[in-house]
């Protein structure tokens, strides 16, 4: 049986800066059309990931193919196909916002009628077209990051690069480009986003690669990983320590943790567990929630602070 | 790496395409949207300089090589105007496009890699010494001051100087670990030139070691050389010694500034 199509492939891929191992000989492939999340705390090797796929940082070792071209080789036919939406506004001050599409498609050999038209499209489609003639400076980030979007898609990208698409935005602005992500999927557009909300994530990817310290530590669908790692449920309680007994006497197999006086309760039991429970154990301030992506990426990856 | 591999690496001929001028067209609609300001200063300040110097302190100054002294310092004016052209377009314009706006960044995502975003860099710093220049030569020839048709040759000579100056820039820009590191190369190499490069007074009033030294080491003495012999078309001794010390140095400041700055960016 053919399986999907491999679109990107690495291979013992590595990195350093001098002698710091920023990517650590990881391998991953990306399947054509789909979605796929790098995840990671900061400093994980997610960027760094990132601009190897499009070729501005060369390998220190490994192998990295897009559309089964090496990027050390064919970095231009790379970078005609990809569309980046890097994390840092590097939107042009000097231009509008009209004006930043058409430069920028220039450096593409896209000729000015078709760059017209089609950033004409994208202004429509990002909701900008009223800022048209509008020089950069008075957008709010919001719309930069909607411009920056609109700009990674001028070339008519198959494969878009979105490095943390939506960090420092308002819930309206998150919303909107998620829906944008969502519509240009469907169009068969093949979407590596680096991200650390694990919101986002759960509700844009169909893969997760979990990275570490230049690893790539985990990777499989959302909704497998949780629940792979944290189960179906997770019950939380305040700290007490008569609770504290009780659940370890109840869960015994249970992975319970105590973060700022509460107790999380992860089980591999099914759902309804922690009903019974609290019926029989009436206890003040329980809460049970579904578990989500961010208990396996706390789990996987720890709590302690990354600067 | 060794020195020597090193020293070979930044030698390394770049791979250059008609991209750069994607790059420098870039830069060209940015200047042109204000050209107002770009165009105005440029045109008020050799009259300035004209007026003040040439006729008030030259009242003061005998003829230098039978010429009056406003007609000696109407090339070194061109220089000038070649070298500050370019000169500061490749450090503070660079540097903040570089650093500032992440537009190099920007760039070098689409199909246009980094050897031709420096490449196209440099030369629209020439252009601006093109343009420049020409605005002041135009106040020169308002003045009356010019005395041979060689001078039309003077856009190729702003063009090619000013890229050699580009180059330059673009090397300490490479270095620069922030903007006001420029202010070295502005104080001990661009005003020391300005002063001491045959510019307003004849290189031979000074010291035998000051001469050897602007002769060997300043752009500027040998942009002067060259403009100065097509604006008064007294070509007594051959340009082309300084033709070739700007050839030459041109084409290792622009290899050298290339591989350089893709050292510094692309870590």
């Amino acid at each position: 049986m053919a399986g999907p199509e491999v679109i990107i492939s690495a291979h013992s891929l590595a990195r350093k800066y001098n002698d710091f191992l920023a990517v650590d000989n990881i391998d991953f492939r990306v399947y054509k059309g789909e979605c796929c999340g790098f995840l990671g705390p900061n400093g994980a090797g997610k960027t760094t990931t990132m601009k190897m796929i499009h070729c501005v940082l060369p390998l220190s070792g490994g192998e990295l193919t897009v559309a089964g071209m090496s990027v050390t080789d064919k970095p231009r036919e790379i970078k005609k196909m990809i569309g980046v939406a890097p994390q840092e506004n590097n939107l042009d001050p000097d231009f509008t916002v009209l004006h930043n599409l058409l430069v920028y498609a220039r450096y593409f050999d896209i000729p000015k009628a078709v760059a017209l038209r089609r950033s004409d499209e994208l202004l429509g489609f990002f909701q900008l077209e009223e800022k048209r003639d509008v020089t950069i400076e008075q957008l709010s980030t919001g719309m930069k990051r909607r411009l920056i979007l609109a700009r990674a898609l001028i070339n008519d990208p198959q494969i878009l690069l979105l490095d943390e698409p939506t960090t420092g935005l308002d819930p309206q602005a998150r919303h909107l480009i998620w829906d944008r992500v969502r519509a240009l999927r469907k169009q068969g557009v093949t979407i590596i986003l680096t991200t650390h909300y694990m919101d986002e994530a759960a509700e844009l990817c169909d893969r997760a690669l979990i990275m570490d310290n230049g690893k790539i530590i985990e990777e499989g669908r959302p909704v497998d990983l949780v629940k792979k790692h944290v189960g179906e449920e997770v019950l939380e309680i305040e700290f007490d320590e008569q609770v504290m007994k009780t659940l370890k006497k109840e869960f015994p197999e249970a992975r319970l943790e105590l973060v700022s006086e509460r107790i999380r309760v992860f089980t591999d039991a099914p759902h309804g567990t922690f009903e019974n429970f609290l019926k029989n154990f009436p206890t003040k301030g329980a809460m049970i929630r579904n578990a989500n992506l961010e208990d396996v990426f706390l789990k996987l990856t720890g709590r302690q602070l990354r600067e | 790496m060794t020195r020597a591999n090193h020293l070979a690496a930044d030698l390394r001929l770049p791979k250059l395409t008609y991209r750069v001028w994607r790059v420098w067209r870039r830069d060209w609609d940015v200047f042109m949207k204000t050209f107002k300001v770009n165009f105005f200063p440029p045109l008020l300040e050799p009259i300035f300089y004209l007026v003040a110097l040439g006729y008030g302190l030259g009242q003061f100054v005998q003829p230098i090589e039978g010429q009056r002294y406003i007609q000696f310092i109407a090339p070194a004016l061109v220089s000038i105007s070649i070298m500050y052209g370019s000169f500061f377009e490749c450090t503070y314009g660079s540097f903040v496009r570089m650093y500032f706006q992440k537009t190099f960044d920007a760039i070098i995502t689409t199909p246009v890699n980094i050897e031709e975003v420096i490449a196209g860099e440099m030369l629209w710093g020439a252009t601006r010494s093109l343009i420049s220049s020409s605005i002041v030569l135009a106040v020169v020839a308002a003045f009356g001051l010019i005395a041979s048709p060689l001078f039309v040759l003077i856009p190729f000579v702003a063009f090619f100087a000013g890229l050699m100056f580009s180059s330059i820039a673009m090397c300490f820009t490479s270095l620069a670990p922030n903007i006001d590191f420029f202010n070295y190369p502005a104080f001990l190499f661009i005003t020391p030139m300005f002063l001491l490069s045959g510019t307003f007074f004849p290189l031979t009033d000074l010291p035998e070691f000051i001469q050897l030294v602007a002769k060997a080491l300043f752009p500027l003495t040998h942009t002067v050389s060259i403009t100065r012999g097509l604006l008064l078309g007294n070509l007594e001794q051959s340009p082309m010694l300084s033709l070739f010390w700007i050839g030459a140095v041109t084409i290792v400041f622009f290899v050298l500034s290339i591989n350089l700055m893709r050292r510094k960016l692309i870590k």
